[in-house]
């Protein structure tokens, strides 16, 4: 039993393992500014506890199958510990572990420590059941007010969002049900819902963040390469839930000034 | 009770009761509640199970249509995870290894007659029992069962218009968990006073079995987490009958404004999680206590480091408490606390990895047999270590921003507080069976039930994380609409194969225990050669656990193979052996 028991997770460990490393299933290929960083301590983290999850799944199996009952004469040993041991992989994990935490602060912190560059592009994300909108300020840079009691989801587009069209700011806001940014420059997010938790992922741009009736949740990621880039809702929102995807499309700076302005034509 | 250092409340002594009624049904009896508790958690865990299965089918086949449930909406989909989930993490994770077991064998363990206070044991399992039955009840009022996720995130939760499903069965579901919280604390309670007060003479803290440590601290959690849970519950109520607004800010639903404003959706989440982050330690201890216990049982050998294991076990139950934040990464909440939630969380793996060393040290140099209770525990050693170490992956909120409520959280979550729980109360079940019942159960289908599981769930569980890595968002009921999806439906099918292979499994399971309870093999008093005390008393053990004597303890719980003793194991009622710490 001991020798099956061996086999058996030895299996299991190198088949996980070889999935993990042939990459068969991986990260999707990153497109923003900060996706190099996360990725590497991604590998890091995974390189580290790689290690530990082999080592300690092959020592088990090893061990059930050395110090199986062999039916010979050999004793068990009688021990109690080893205080030394205890105080060597106690310390060895506690910096080990802490230690991954802290090499990971800084990518924290340049994400979410500091408010969005002055130039960024700015575009408020608004989850609502079952869709996303997304508004920019237009060139007078002001938003305009939203009004709940405004909301009309089956109008579309500024309906959705309650606009205020008697507030000058709103005159010029434009609302798209696709989100389109510049390349290489930043984009804050400034992200609301209306009814429920909804979450802004964009795989590829190494970003999430729920949106949150009642917040104005302001973010900030910089696409580094453009085409076109799947949003998924990540927050259980009800029932269509799997179906409140969006498309995030980056652009050259020329193509996003003309379709602002193009947009902006639209509604004038 | 005359060797007892303290005056029992008269309600110990109740003599053997004699009608039906009162044996088994409204039974005093810490045994009999026991079993009521665990055959609770057995049908819950079938439920459960079944709930995934349709999950599993329908994910994979969205629009076949089932035997008698037609098929399967989207909105039916949530409402199986949502109860798949609730059911397994109240009335199987927590109700069996603590309910179940713990009231059977905590009090045999210290040498107690029974719990400390019968009376409020009964009360709590019949809370329990009567909580599980309105959750039930939410699948069959009208709009089913509740969407909103065994975490119930506001303001889903507590709009009665965010979904079918959010009506009555959302408020039968939050009070069946209120109802739920009030038989924990009453366990908790009684159990906490067992243990400090009624411990047999010679049982001090020290020379208690990790099992009982186990429990003592999981009822200690409890009590601590599960008032908080209750408190949030109704909370959750007034904001959905009564017009309160504690989760609640204005907005709307549907297009209609809602008659809230001022509430605080991440409240929920603070109060939620400040229960459901120790609740993975109520589900997790008991069956690290039972490892430690069996690896050392079968291993003839002393546990590795008792000390140690206690200290880890009390540091993850106090860490436990303030590390609630890492699943709050991404709702919103400030970053700063971000960056203390996750070192504590790292912190957290410490003990955790002292106790994975002190198993392996258990192990090494022992003369291991490999009974069916053995086997679990191996099992639940490796999973143990498979589902942790996806642990400092998403408590690191960098990693977590890709991480976060994608498949990889159930990944890790199935694999730690999932199935190595459920190894723990598999191993329980074969390892007390024989003290219960009398009779042995068939180790030959538990051999075959332990490969169908321990291969089966890997199965299952280790595609989780490809495809959280990859970007697949948890609780989609259909795999259709986002197009990068596409390309890991192979993968989704794979696991829905290896969860028919790996439930089909669990019948066998499930007709051993029947069948064993009728055609077992007899069981002597100490079939494992085990050194604790319930292996002292007859089997099954008399009403008052020890036949009208108390056993006074000399020795530890794990004092095998003691060089000059005459077998390789020495009872903890044995004259003392010379102790070589």
């Amino acid at each position: 039993m001991g020798l099956v028991l061996l086999i058996v997770i030895w299996l299991i460990t190198f088949v996980s393992t070889y999935f993990f490393i042939a990459k068969t299933w991986w990260l999707p290929a990153g497109a923003s500014a900060l996706a190099p960083a996360i990725d590497h301590h991604f590998t890091t983290t995974y390189i580290v506890m790689g290690i530990v999850f082999v080592a300690a799944q092959l020592s088990l199996g090893v061990l059930v199958w050395m110090y199986r009952d062999r039916k010979d004469a050999r004793k068990a040993e009688y021990s109690h510990g080893n205080l030394k041991l205890e105080i060597v992989w106690t310390v060895l994990t506690a910096v080990l572990f802490v230690g991954l935490n802290l090499m990971s602060r800084e990518i924290w912190a340049s994400e979410r420590f500091r408010a969005a560059e002055a130039n960024a592009v700015r575009v408020e994300v608004t989850g609502m059941q079952f869709a996303w909108y997304f508004r920019y300020p237009g060139p007078d840079g002001k938003f305009g007010a939203t009004k709940p009691e405004l909301e009309d989801a089956s109008s579309g587009g500024e309906g959705a969002l309650g606009l205020d069209t008697t507030d000058p700011a709103s005159k010029d806001d434009v609302v798209s049900g696709i989100m389109v940014v510049p390349v290489n420059r930043e984009v804050e997010v400034i992200l609301r819902a209306h009814d429920v938790i909804h979450s802004f992922f964009v795989p590829a741009m190494r970003f999430k963040q729920d949106a949150v009736p009642g917040l104005a949740i302001h973010m900030h990621f910089t696409p580094t390469q453009t085409g076109e880039f799947e949003i998924a809702c990540a927050e259980l929102c009800g029932m269509g839930h799997y179906k409140m995807h969006g498309i995030l499309k980056v652009v050259s700076q020329d193509e996003f000034d003309k379709w602002l302005a193009s947009r902006e034509a639209e509604k004038q | 009770m005359a060797t007892h250092e303290f005056a029992a409340p008269a309600s110990h002594a109740h003599a053997a009761p004699q009608g039906f009624i009162r044996k088994y049904v409204f039974s005093l009896d810490h045994k009999v509640i026991g079993l009521q508790y665990y055959f609770l958690a057995l049908s819950a865990v079938f439920v459960g199970m079944f709930l995934s299965l349709v999950m599993r089918i329908h994910l994979i086949w969205p629009t076949a249509s089932l035997p008698l449930m037609g098929e399967i909406k989207p909105e039916a989909y949530l409402s199986l995870l949502t109860m798949h989930g609730t059911i397994m993490v109240f009335f199987v994770l927590t109700t069996a290894p603590q309910g179940g077991f713990g009231n059977y064998f905590l009090p045999i363990q210290i040498g107690a007659p029974d719990m400390a206070f019968p009376v409020l044991n009964m009360l709590s399992f019949w809370t329990t029992f009567l909580a599980f039955l309105v959750m039930l009840s939410s699948f069959i009022v009208p709009g089913g069962a509740p969407l909103h996720g065994w975490t119930g995130y506001a303001p889903m939760s507590a709009l009665q218009s965010s979904g079918p499903g959010e009506g009555l069965g959302a408020d039968l579901w939050i009070i069946s968990i209120a109802l739920f919280c009030v038989g924990a604390l009453m366990g908790s309670l009684n159990f906490i006073t067992t243990t400090l007060d009624m411990r047999a003479k010679g049982m001090t803290l020290m020379r208690m079995p990790l099992t009982c440590w186990a429990w003592f601290i999981t009822a200690i959690l409890g009590l601590l987490a599960f008032g908080v849970l209750l408190s949030a519950g109704v909370l959750l109520l007034m904001d959905r009958n009564l017009g309160s607004s504690f989760f609640v800010p204005m907005g709307t639903i549907n297009g209609q404004i809602t008659s809230h404003k001022g509430g605080s959706p991440l409240l929920w989440q603070h109060l939620f999680w400040f229960f459901g982050h120790p609740e993975v330690y109520i589900a997790i201890l008991p069956a690290m206590g039972l490892a430690s216990q069996l690896l050392s049982v079968f291993s003839r050998k002393p546990i590795f480091g008792y000390k140690a294991m206690v200290y880890a076990m009390l540091s993850i139950g106090f860490l436990g408490f303030m590390v609630w934040g890492h699943h709050m990464f991404m709702s919103g909440m400030s970053p700063y606390s971000a960056f203390t939630f996750s070192v504590l969380t790292m912190a957290i793996g410490v003990p955790s990895a002292i106790k994975t060393f002190n198993w392996l040290g258990t192990l090494l140099r022992g003369r291991i047999r490999f009974p069916s209770p053995m086997l679990f525990a191996i099992g639940f050693v490796s999973l143990f270590v498979s589902g942790g170490i996806s642990g400092p992956f998403l408590a690191q909120p960098v990693l977590d921003i890709q991480l976060h409520d994608t498949y990889f959280v159930p990944a890790h979550f199935h694999l730690i507080m999932g199935v190595a729980s459920i190894f723990g109360i598999f191993a329980a079940t074969y390892y007390w069976f024989p003290k219960m019942f009398g009779r042995m159960m068939n180790e030959s289908m538990a051999r075959w039930h332990f490969w169908f599981s321990f291969v089966g769930t890997y199965a299952i569980f280790m595609p989780m994380h490809y495809l959280g890595m990859a970007g697949h968002p948890r609780r989609y009921s259909q795999l259709t609409e986002v197009a990068y999806l596409h390309g890991l439906i192979p993968l989704q099918t794979f696991m829905t194969y290896a969860a028919f292979i790996t439930i089909a499994g669990q019948f066998i399971f499930l007709f051993n225990l029947f069948w064993s309870l009728k055609y077992g093999a007899k069981a002597s008093d100490n079939p494992w050669e085990a050194t604790t005390l319930e292996w002292t008393t007859t089997t099954p053990p008399p009403h008052d656990n020890f036949g009208g004597h108390t056993p006074v303890v000399h020795n530890g719980p794990y004092e095998y193979s003691v060089p000059g003793a005459p077998r390789d194991f020495v009872m903890q009622t044995d004259p003392e052996v010379a102790a070589t710490h």
